[in-house]
């Protein structure tokens, strides 16, 4: 349900403003998102001051800088650091984006991080995203098969794999379901754009052959039909891959078989 | 990870850290249109029928809907009706599966939005 406020127990306070770097010239203003599940506090916001001088040109960078020269106490995930793993997704200057490859440079003013939205906070930037896995888990990402097993492989022609292209590169980061209001609001049903995006993948996937199996799962006023084509997920997508698209394909598909 | 905690999690911040886009405003606003026309109907309602009712009553009503606020309400009321009028043409595009790349989006959400204004003060000046 819409519920415009956050819980009493969620609600920011303004935290703790760590010093400044000394004698740096070139320092820029961060705002960071905080919670510690041991301390028994609400969340709050600190701020810290970093040396652009001495820094890498990624919003990672800085984190990373922070957490090694200000403040160890602060808590992200990351690991690749260059957009393939999709840990390091967080809200940066209001989208949902990957620290390690959104550059400092695209924002304006002082750099504001917060965890995902709408997302139940493990500890600071790191939200927990058992629920969205089980999503991604539901629909079945796996190939379905009926026939018989091929003696090499389950071929596929070139067009046929080409429709995979701008499916298949989803590193499930949760940037694009984060983002969505419709997730914030029916997450709890609505299975969000990543989540569907794969079923569309595989839906389309000229190898599979549970097509209808998968529509018949989908076919549920919740699951696919609570987007609205808000499109913040097209828009937030670090990887510029398009679900919405993806959403209204599968739509078009739940007609195409009733007509 | 261990169950350290889970209970009482904190919800992240959304609406209020969340940037407004171009295509998410033209989203709520098909919806806030849609309520609203529900409101001016209403009133229609009611001016017809008072203009039933006896001269009187429709008097009332009638002074009320053609003051400047009620002419400031069905203005508003005419922008909402264009504006969801386009906006569902936006929808039934793409209902197809069509204009949903993010520079085509784009255009459309432009286009609804101008074109909204454009026809209202067009309707406007016919009607008025």
């Amino acid at each position: 349900m819409v519920q415009l406020t956050l819980p009493k127990n969620s609600r920011i306070t303004t935290g703790k403003t760590w010093p400044r770097p000394e004698g740096a010239t070139n320092v820029r203003k961060f705002q960071i998102y905080r919670w510690n599940p041991d301390d028994g506090q609400n969340p709050r916001v600190d701020t810290y001051f970093v040396d652009m001088d001495e820094c890498g040109p990624m919003v990672l960078d800085a984190l990373i800088k922070i957490k090694n020269e200000i403040d160890p106490t602060l808590t992200f995930r990351r690991s690749c650091r260059e957009g393939i793993c999709g840990s390091c997704a967080m809200n940066i200057d209001g989208i949902n984006t990957l620290a390690c490859i959104y550059g400092m440079d695209e924002i304006k003013g002082d750099v504001k991080i917060y965890p995902l939205p709408h997302m139940p906070v493990v500890k600071d930037l790191i939200p927990d995203l058992t629920h969205f896995y089980a999503q991604h888990a539901s629909i079945m990402p796996w190939l379905e098969t009926k026939t018989n097993r091929p003696a090499k492989e389950w071929k596929q022609s070139i067009e046929d794999r080409k429709k995979l292209d701008g499916l298949y590169e989803c590193v499930m980061c949760a940037s694009c379901s984060t983002s969505c209001p419709s997730y914030w609001w029916n997450g709890d049903r609505y299975l969000g754009p990543a989540a569907l995006l794969h079923a569309y993948r595989w839906i389309i996937d000229s190898r599979d052959e549970a097509t209808g199996e998968r529509l018949d799962q989908l076919e549920d006023p919740f699951k696919l039909y609570r987007c609205h084509t808000i499109m913040n997920c097209a828009k937030t997508c670090p990887k510029g891959l398009n679900p919405a698209k993806a959403i209204a394909e599968i739509k078009k598909m739940m007609v195409e078989r009733t007509v | 990870m261990a169950d350290v905690n889970r209970g009482n999690r904190p919800l992240s911040p959304h609406l209020t850290i969340y940037r407004p886009q171009l295509t998410s405003v033209t989203s709520i606003l098909t919806r806030i249109t849609g309520n609203a026309m529900i409101v001016a109907a209403l009133l229609i309602v009611w001016w017809f029928l008072a203009a039933a009712t006896s001269p009187e009553y429709f008097e009332t009503v009638d002074g009320i809907i053609t003051s400047m606020f009620g002419d400031l309400i069905m203005a508003l009321s005419l922008w909402g009706l264009w504006y969801h009028t386009l906006a569902g043409v936006r929808h039934l595009i793409w209902d197809n599966a069509i204009g949903l790349d993010l520079p085509t989006a784009y255009k459309l959400g432009w286009a609804v939005v101008i074109g909204s204004f454009v026809l209202t003060v067009l309707t406007l000046l016919i009607i008025a």
